[in-house]
C-alpha cells in the first residue's frame, strides 16, 4: 500500500502558515459543542434517515400488522393474536420450515467452517501454485447464487446429470438429490460448501498471523502435528472461529435464494407473486423461514401472518447479533 | 481493541509461513509432500469441475444435452448467441448493470461520510450508533419487506421498476459503512490531527487525506456492493417480478429453465453468461477482493 506517499501529499496540501481553527475569537465552548454536534449529524444524516426509513419504520409497522387482518387491499383490521395462533398452530409449514432452518444452520455452518479451515491450512502449506489454488477455491464464492444453484441442479439432476453418471460408473448409489426430500438438503449443503472461499481467505489471514516461533518451540518440545494444531493454531484462531460461526448462523438463518431457486427449478414451477405453488419442493424439504414470509405475504396475501414470521426471524437474528457484539467475547467490538 | 489483519501480509507471507519450510529429504517428509499435493489437486478439481461441466454442457447440441455425455461433439458455439438473442436477455443484462452501477455509486457516496463520522468523531451515542449499524447488517431483508413493499406499491407506485432497489442505496449500506469504518480506524491518527491543527475542515480532511489513503478499501467495498447488486435475487423478485421489462439477470435466469425445460444446454449457456462477468471481474480485481474479505475478518 502506498500509504506513505499519499499521506505526505495530503498533509502538504493542507499546510497553512498559521495555526487556525483552534480558537476563533468570540466563540464560546458551548457554541463549538453545538457546531460539532451539527457537523456529526450532517455526516451521519444519510444513515440516520436510512435507519429510520428502512429499519425502524418497517419494523414497527411489521409489529403492528402482525396483530391485524390485512390482505394488502383496503385497511388492516385489528385481529389480536389470531395471526400468531394461525402461524404457530394451524399453518402447516411453520414448524417444518423452522426445523429445516435449524438443519441448515447446524450442517452448513459446521461444514463450511471445517472445510474453510482445512482449505486455508492446505493452501498456506503449498509452496508453488498457492495463488492459483487460492483463486480456484475462492472463485465459486463469487458465482451468483441463482447461477450456482442452476448449475448444481443440473450437475445433480438424476436423469442426465454428470454426478450421478459418474456415481453409476463407480457402482455407487445414485440419489435423487434435488428431487428427493431426503437428499435435497444435503445437495444444498454441497452447494454451500462449494462457496466456502470467503471463510478460507479469512482463516488464511489468521493462520499466517500465528507466530512461527510458537511452532518451532512446540516442535522442539516434541509436539506432533495434532498437538501443534490443538495447542498453537486453535487457540490463536479462537476469535476468528467464533466470528465465522456466529456470522455463519446469522447468514444461514437468512437462507433464501438457493433453496427457493433449487426447488423451483427442480420442480419446473416458478411461483411468482400471487401464485399458489406448493412451497419448498420436494415435499417442503427445502422450505426455510424467510421463504415463509414470501409465501404468506406475497403468494397468499396473508400479510398479518407474514409479519408474524418476519418478527420471529427478527428476534432470532438479533439474538445472535447480540452474541456477536457481547463485550466479553470481543468478536465484533463496537468501540475502538 | 479492534485490530485488523494487514492485507499486505496475506500475499507476501503465503510462501514463508510453511513451518516445514526447509526441504527435509527424509522419506516421511517426501510422503507428506506427496499426500499434501495430491489432496490439493483433488480438492481443486472438485471446485473447478462444476464450472467445467456447466461450460461443456453449454456447448452441446440439444439432443446431446439429454444424454449423460460429458464432452460436446460437435461444439455448438451458436448456443451462446441464441441465448443472447432470447427475448428479454439483453434487457435483463441492461437492468442488472443499471442496478449495480447506480447502486454501488450511491452506496459509496452515502456510506463514506457516515463511516468517517463513526471512525473519527467523538460524540455521545457513538457506541449505540455502531451497534445499530451491526444490527442492520445482520437484519434479514425479509423482516422489513412487507411494510416497505406496501410503501413502494401504494404510496410511490414504483413497483415493477428498479427504483425501489436503487433509491435505498442513497441512504447508506450497513455492511459498507462497517467495512469502511474498520479500515479508517487503522489509518494513523496523526495525519488527521496534523490537518486539524493546520485548520483543515472535516470535509477537506475526508476528501484530501482520508480518501486517498482508502483507495484499496473503497475498491473492495465498491466491488462487494457491485456484486451484491449483480447477484441480488430477493429484491428483484419482490419489486420487479410483475414487470418482465424490469427483471434482472438473477431473476430472469431462473425462468429460463422452465421456458426451455427440455434443453439443459441452453440453460447452462445462460448460466455461463451470467457467471462470466463476475468471474472475469474477479480475475482482474483479485487483490481487492481478497483484501476486502480479509477486512471482514475482525479479530478481538
Amino acid at each position: 500500500m502506498s500509504v506513505q506517499s499519499a499521506s505526505t501529499r495530503g498533509i502538504q496540501g493542507a499546510r497553512h502558515p498559521l495555526i487556525k481553527g483552534r480558537s476563533v475569537p468570540g466563540q464560546t465552548l458551548k457554541g463549538r459543542r453545538r457546531r460539532e454536534t451539527l457537523r456529526t449529524l450532517a455526516f451521519l444524516s444519510p444513515w440516520l434517515l436510512g435507519t429510520g426509513l428502512f429499519f425502524i419504520y418497517p419494523l414497527v409497522t411489521t409489529g403492528w400488522l402482525s396483530f391485524t387482518h390485512y390482505d394488502g387491499f383496503g385497511t388492516p383490521t385489528w385481529s389480536g393474536l389470531a395471526n400468531w395462533r394461525f402461524v404457530l398452530g394451524d399453518y402447516p409449514f411453520f414448524w417444518p420450515a423452522l426445523a429445516n432452518t435449524l438443519w441448515f444452520v447446524l450442517v452448513i455452518v459446521s461444514l463450511r467452517v471445517l472445510s474453510g479451515l482445512a482449505l486455508g491450512m492446505l493452501v498456506i502449506r503449498i509452496k508453488r501454485g498457492s495463488n492459483l489454488l487460492r483463486t480456484v477455491f475462492y472463485a465459486p464464492y463469487l458465482a451468483p447464487p441463482v447461477a450456482g444453484t442452476l448449475a448444481f441442479v443440473f450437475l445433480l439432476n438424476p436423469g442426465t446429470g454428470p454426478v450421478n453418471h459418474l456415481l453409476g460408473k463407480l457402482g455407487l448409489p445414485q440419489p435423487g438429490w434435488f428431487n428427493d426430500p431426503s437428499w435435497s438438503k444435503p445437495a444444498l449443503a454441497l452447494l454451500a460448501v462449494w462457496g466456502v472461499g470467503d471463510l478460507m481467505v479469512i482463516f488464511m489471514a489468521s493462520l499466517l498471523d500465528v507466530p512461527q516461533q510458537l511452532y518451532e518451540a512446540a516442535m522442539l518440545d516434541g509436539a506432533g502435528a495434532w498437538n501443534r494444531f490443538r495447542h498453537v493454531t486453535l487457540p490463536h484462531l479462537r476469535p476468528i472461529l467464533g466470528f465465522a460461526i456466529i456470522t455463519g448462523i446469522i447468514a444461514t438463518m437468512q437462507y433464501y435464494t438457493e433453496p427457493l431457486v433449487a426447488g423451483q427449478v427442480a420442480s419446473g414451477q416458478i411461483g411468482g407473486s400471487g401464485q399458489q405453488v406448493e412451497p419448498g419442493y420436494p415435499s417442503g424439504s427445502t422450505l426455510t423461514l424467510p421463504q415463509l414470509v414470501y409465501n404468506l405475504g406475497f403468494q397468499r396475501f396473508d400479510i398479518g401472518a407474514a409479519c408474524v414470521v418476519a418478527l420471529i426471524l427478527f428476534v432470532l437474528s438479533m439474538a445472535f447479533a447480540a452474541l456477536l457484539m457481547r463485550r466479553r467475547s470481543g468478536l465484533l467490538s463496537v468501540e475502538d | 481493541m479492534t485490530t485488523m489483519t494487514s492485507p499486505a501480509r496475506t500475499a507476501g507471507a503465503t510462501r514463508a509461513a510453511d513451518p516445514n519450510r526447509k526441504q527435509h529429504r527424509s522419506p516421511k517428509a517426501a510422503l507428506e509432500w506427496i499426500a499434501l499435493h495430491a489432496f490439493a489437486v483433488a480438492a481443486a478439481l472438485l471446485f473447478v469441475l462444476p464450472f467445467v461441466f456447466v461450460g461443456l454442457t453449454a456447448l452441446m447440441s440439444d439432443s446431446q444435452s439429454l444424454t449423460p455425455d460429458l464432452w460436446p461433439t460437435p461444439f455448438v458455439w451458436h448456443n451462446l448467441v441464441q441465448v443472447w438473442h432470447t427475448p428479454g436477455f439483453p434487457t435483463w443484462w441492461r437492468n442488472t448493470l443499471i442496478y449495480a452501477v447506480l447502486g454501488t455509486t450511491l452506496t459509496l457516496l452515502s456510506s463514506i461520510p457516515v463511516a468517517y463520522a463513526l471512525a473519527c468523531f467523538r460524540f455521545r451515542g457513538r457506541t449505540v450508533a455502531m451497534m445499530m449499524v451491526i444490527a442492520t447488517m445482520m437484519l434479514p431483508p425479509q423482516v422489513a419487506i412487507v411494510p416497505l413493499y406496501l410503501v413502494w406499491a401504494q404510496d410511490f407506485h414504483l413497483t415493477g421498476t428498479l427504483w425501489p432497489l436503487i433509491i435505498p442505496m442513497a441512504f447508506g449500506d450497513a455492511f459498507s459503512i462497517f467495512l469502511l469504518r474498520q479500515f479508517m480506524l487503522t489509518l494513523p491518527r496523526e495525519y488527521l490531527e496534523a490537518a486539524k491543527v493546520d485548520g483543515c475542515s472535516d470535509l477537506r480532511a475526508l476528501t484530501k487525506i482520508v480518501l486517498p489513503l482508502m483507495k484499496p478499501a473503497i475498491a473492495a467495498v465498491g466491488l462487494f456492493q457491485f456484486f451484491y447488486c449483480w447477484n441480488d435475487y430477493f429484491g428483484p423478485q419482490i419489486y420487479t417480478s410483475e414487470n418482465p421489462a424490469a427483471w434482472t439477470l438473477s431473476y430472469g435466469l431462473q425462468t429460463f429453465k422452465s421456458a426451455h425445460h427440455t434443453n439443459w444446454n441452453l440453460t447452462m449457456a445462460a448460466t455461463l453468461l451470467v457467471m462470466a462477468p463476475v468471474i472475469i471481474v474477479f480475475f482482474f480485481a483479485q487483490r481487492a477482493f481478497v483484501d476486502g474479505v480479509t477486512l471482514t475478518g475482525v479479530k478481538g
